[in-house]
């Protein structure tokens, strides 16, 4: 499946189906992250519910150094 | 012991809020907040960078209360969005709102601050507005919501110190919230010199995250901010244009 992941076009693998599955991967493991699906926050609670749609938009972000 | 600092229903011994940005290595932030004595940290929000382990929340003792900004907005709508997901990190409701669209001098843009205090305190955050010191934009902070108002003391992160002084002496005495000077602040004595001018607080991140020794420095701005907060509970002595003898002004042996 393709989806927009911080701004840019991923192809990601068939049995990544929700978002807690994408969150176990290695580049986004290991972190604190906030997801948004097409500018709707995703619950935490949710995230292993949370499944995708072609094409969705996501963003991950996450707490950095800052004043 | 200072008197408590009661903010966001929460009570706070220390007056000193530090950030998490620039420093040479994030295990150093532990040992600030240590040295510092620091109860109110600052950090931000930002997309994940696939190729950096950096994860500054694992740095931070789960002690302090997390205060994100919402550096990288330039509107309220883009403030409040940042505001939403940061709350949903599960780490709190505090929020430093942060607009900016000036990018030499990094100068708050007060009316889209305004507005998305107003937003932001409607929907239950303790909204924190870094502002430009202005006595009408600090009272409509305050009727949107705000817990404190959170004025310059100088541009961001350049150490220039309380050049804004007459306005922030003024907003400290009108405006019926807690003032902490945010920004600008580069040397101890400055942050003595706000507190002892009455403001509740004092936010600094550059001048003891790119001090030689940032350990020892946070020490000091431990120490100063309590000495500025205790001449404030004192009282100043009055300042005359002339002298006024401290001793009799009889002659010796008279």
């Amino acid at each position: 499946m393709n989806l927009i992941i911080n701004g840019k076009a991923l192809e990601i693998a068939e049995d990544c189906r929700t978002v807690a599955d994408l969150l176990s991967r290695p580049e986004w493991s290991g972190r604190l992250v906030i997801v948004e699906r097409n500018g709707e926050i995703v619950n935490r609670e949710h995230y292993g519910e949370t499944s995708f749609c072609e094409g969705d938009r996501l963003e991950l972000v996450h707490f950095v150094g800052g004043g | 012991m200072l008197d408590p600092f009661v903010i966001g229903g929460i009570t706070l011994s220390s007056r000193l809020f530090i950030g998490t940005g620039k420093y040479s290595r994030n295990t150093l932030i532990p040992e600030v907040v240590a040295s510092s004595g620091s109860q109110v940290i600052t950090v931000a929000l930002r997309r994940i960078d696939p190729e950096s382990r950096d994860n500054i929340v694992s740095h931070i003792p789960p002690h302090m209360t997390l205060l994100p900004n919402t550096s990288g907005a330039r509107t309220a709508e883009e403030a409040v969005r940042i505001a939403r997901l940061a709350r949903a990190a599960g780490l709190g409701n505090w929020v430093k709102i942060e607009v900016i669209n000036d990018q030499k001098y990094l100068l708050p843009d007060n009316l889209e601050t305004i507005r998305a205090t107003e937003i932001l305190a409607a929907e239950g955050f303790v909204v924190l507005p870094y502002m430009s010191p202005d006595l009408s934009a600090a009272i409509r902070m305050k009727e949107a919501g705000a817990a404190a108002v959170m004025p310059l003391g100088s541009p961001i992160g350049s150490n220039r110190g309380l050049r804004t002084k007459e306005l922030l002496r003024i907003l400290i005495s009108e405006v019926e919230l807690p003032v902490i000077v945010d920004a600008g602040i580069g040397r101890p004595s400055e942050a003595a010199e706000a507190m002892e001018l009455g403001a509740s607080a004092v936010l600094l991140n550059t001048a003891i995250a790119t001090a030689r020794d940032p350990l020892l420095m946070a020490e000091a701005f431990r120490e100063a901010v309590s000495s500025g907060r205790k001449a404030y509970l004192a009282g100043l002595g009055p300042v005359e244009e002339t002298a006024v003898a401290s001793s009799p002004l009889t002659g010796f042996l008279k």
